[in-house]
């Protein structure tokens, strides 16, 4: 078996290999990609979006199509991880407390429970792990501005690489860093799981509705120079901020699908204790 | 494009991933995958594809592993094949 997998392997790579041997060379300028619609997007693409980012314009304007239905397809993804991992059913309560002074643990069974704002016990995982005073400090410094780093690269997707995808995916890895470093249940006090679930379809909400108010405004569907209207601003600035809405939907939605995703895989869909 | 860079980070690129399939333990694995990740990020930037390369960076190289080593964690590290 593992004989013919590698038959397989290699064939399949030496079809692959064979393709790419004819493949117009990087920056080849007489290649199909570069003399139909590149030309084009790279020629008009700023006078007609207000974009310096040509990438950002192709991505959310001239295939805003695609991108919509790439947010829809992560939101599915994280949809799908809920659906298979999430379980609602409730195993036998039990709690694990740790006394801080002396480091005894104390096995909690029922529905019994130390108050959560005790200073004697704190409530730990069945895996403990002790937290390191080095790691939590540095992350609680670093989080914050992990944040804001999102947000730049959210906002000044116009102008510099970035964008909906990647502000989002930082965004979600901060609540995830602060899930690793302190514990689920404290990251699930500061962003619940509805929370997670609402954000994650007001994201795709945001892109849609956008584009449905640009019909409302007489546009075809997704043309936001039909916003210039209700902007109070010429089409082509409309475009750059319609551009803008719409990013800002897709990181909504990326944020709370990591979000949702990782806690379904480090909880393995129990929601009560985890990495 | 730099063919040295090029030649060093290809040479990586293939390490690291049959690194990842002979390797035994499945966190060494995810961190293989992470690196992996990383180094397609800097083919990426050398071909000028800047946004491939910020995308490939925060999701390849970042959440993804985080969430291989979250699946980890949930089940045993050793593999037996």
């Amino acid at each position: 078996m593992k004989i013919l997998g590698l038959i397989s392997v290699m064939a399949v790579g030496w079809v692959l290999i064979y393709a790419s041997l004819h493949f117009p060379s990087l920056g080849d300028p007489a290649s199909p990609a570069n003399t139909h619609v590149s030309p084009r997007y790279l020629e008009m693409g700023e006078e007609e979006t207000a974009v310096p980012n040509i990438v950002t314009a192709v991505l959310a304007d001239y295939r805003g199509y695609d991108t919509m239905f790439e947010t829809s397809v992560i939101f599915a993804a994280g949809a799908a991880c809920v659906i298979l991992l999430r379980i609602f059913a409730s195993r036998p309560r039990e709690r694990y407390y740790r006394h801080v002074l002396t480091g005894v643990t104390l096995h909690v069974l029922g529905d019994r429970k130390i108050p959560e704002d005790s200073d004697a016990f704190e409530r730990i995982d069945r895996l403990w792990v002790p937290r390191d005073r080095i790691i939590r400090t540095v992350c609680r410094f670093l989080i914050p501005f992990i944040q804001i780093f999102a947000l730049y690269v959210v906002a000044h997707g116009h102008h510099s690489p970035g964008g909906g995808f990647q502000g989002g995916v930082i965004l979600g890895a901060s609540v995830i860093l602060m899930a690793i470093t302190t514990n689920l249940r404290t990251s699930l006090e500061r962003i619940g799981e509805k929370t997670v679930a609402l954000l994650a379809a007001l994201g795709i909400l945001i892109y849609a509705g956008t584009g449905a108010l640009c019909l409302f405004f007489g546009g075809n569907y997704l043309d936001y120079g039909a916003l210039a209207g209700l902007l109070h601003v010429q089409p082509v600035a409309a475009r750059s901020l319609g551009i803008l809405i719409v990013e800002i939907g897709v990181a909504i939605t990326v944020m709370a699908t990591m979000i949702a995703i990782y806690r379904n895989i480090a909880s393995a869909g129990r929601m009560d204790e985890g990495l | 494009m730099i063919w040295p860079f090029d030649l060093i980070i290809l040479t990586l690129v293939i390490l690291c991933a049959l690194a990842a399939i002979t390797v035994r333990d499945l966190l060494a694995c995810a961190i293989l995958f992470g690196a992996y990740s990383f180094l397609m990020c800097l083919l990426m930037a050398l071909m000028g594809a800047v946004d491939v390369a910020f995308t490939e960076a925060s999701v390849g190289a970042g959440v993804s592993t985080v969430f291989f080593v979250a699946a980890v964690f949930r089940c045993t590290r050793r593999t037996r094949d």
